[in-house]
């Protein structure tokens, strides 16, 4: 990395700065299989123009290309990106986009242990590209909605077909967006807040 | 027409840690991330980091860019998209500096057993504004 005699200093643009009063971050995870429209959501809501962080790992035997009878590896970049939303002065509330393989996950440590929670996205054309996702949530007990990005080719499912065909509990909400709207993705996070909300009333009553 | 069929599955007591052994596949990080004294960062993608002090002479390029970009909040995410540097490589190099006193750390919230409903609410007028 070469700083030196560069007049473009890596980093925010004054606008986007924080103020200092900003105590603490959250932050929420946007999942689905492949191609459901993560990237998308993350940049329609952000106020900073989406960023994208990186994480390298050997994937070993892959291709196999053993000429030289050597084990081969072959680095492989796995890209995250995210957007933020300044919540007060004090609150920040950042949103990833998870890469659509769950098995690279892992990769950045903590992603999923402290989300708030999460938005499941799905595409009615291919709704089994999110079960797997779904399924990872439940087991590691993150709360989350679902969100069906309606693409125009894509079958319309009444929402107690798609409930059942999920098996998602009745209280776990559904709802439909546009991902490419800001007003369409931010109900979508309103949708997931009042949730958490809901279940910060149940659970503290037992 | 009837969609596929989704079966509910129970949260596990434990979840599973570390990289997944799938399809026989071995995966491993490229990088290996331990601190100073080998522990493991504990750094979150959302731990904001904010400046101490102006780069002393002996810091390297690096620490002088985190330094200058980090004079406001700003999470360890987008340290790492800004430097374009990987997220176990930015957290080594950022435990080095919170160890050499030059920044300050400020922990993320994290997820509760029952949500903070204040925060909540906080965030859904957040939301509003938007
Ligand atoms: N018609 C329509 N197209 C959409 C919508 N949302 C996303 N798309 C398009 O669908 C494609 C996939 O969207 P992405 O946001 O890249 O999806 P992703 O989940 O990030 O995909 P991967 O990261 O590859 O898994 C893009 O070409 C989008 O423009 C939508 O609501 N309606
Ligand atoms: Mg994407």
């Amino acid at each position: 990395m070469d700083f030196k005699g560069s007049d473009t200093i890596p980093g925010p643009r004054s606008e986007d700065h924080l103020p200092h009063t900003t105590t603490a971050a959250a932050k929420i995870v946007i999942v689905g299989g492949f191609g459901v429209g993560k990237t998308t959501m993350v940049g329609s809501v952000s106020e900073i123009r989406p960023l994208t962080t990186e994480e390298t790992m050997t994937q070993a035997g892959i291709g196999v290309d053993d000429n030289y009878g050597s084990e081969s590896k072959t680095a492989t970049t796995v890209a995250m990106d995210f957007g933020r939303i300044r919540i007060s002065d004090q609150v920040v509330l950042y949103l990833f986009g998870t890469p659509g393989q769950e098995r690279f996950w892992f990769l950045w440590n903590g992603l999923f242990e402290g989300a708030l929670g999460a938005v499941v996205l799905v595409d009615t054309r291919r709704l089994e590209v999110s079960f797997e996702v779904m399924g990872r949530l439940e087991e590691r007990g993150v709360p989350f909605v679902v969100a069906v990005n309606t693409f125009p080719d894509g079958p319309r499912y009444p929402v107690e077909d798609l409930r059942a065909a999920l098996d998602l509990q009745p209280e776990v909400p559904i709802v439909e967006c546009d991902v490419r709207r800001r007003a369409s993705s931010r109900d979508v996070l309103m949708t997931l807040m009042r949730f958490l909300h809901a279940l910060a009333l149940s659970r503290s009553r037992t | 027409m009837t969609p596929p069929q989704r079966q509910r599955r129970q949260p596990v007591p434990e979840p599973p840690e570390g990289p997944p052994q799938e399809d026989g596949k071995d995966v491993e990080r490229l990088y290996v991330i331990s601190g100073a004294d080998g522990e493991r960062a504990p750094l979150d993608l959302v731990t904001l980091i904010v400046a101490r002090a102006e780069p002393p002479s002996s810091a390297t390029p690096e620490q002088t860019a985190v330094l200058r970009m980090c004079r406001a909040p700003l999470s360890v995410a987008e340290i790492s998209a800004y430097l374009s540097l990987p997220f176990s490589v930015m957290t080594v190099l950022l435990t080095e500096m919170l160890a050499a006193d030059l920044v300050q750390a400020r922990a993320p919230i994290v997820r509760q057993k029952i949500p903070d409903r204040s925060l909540l609410e906080a965030v859904m007028h957040g939301l509003q504004r938007l």
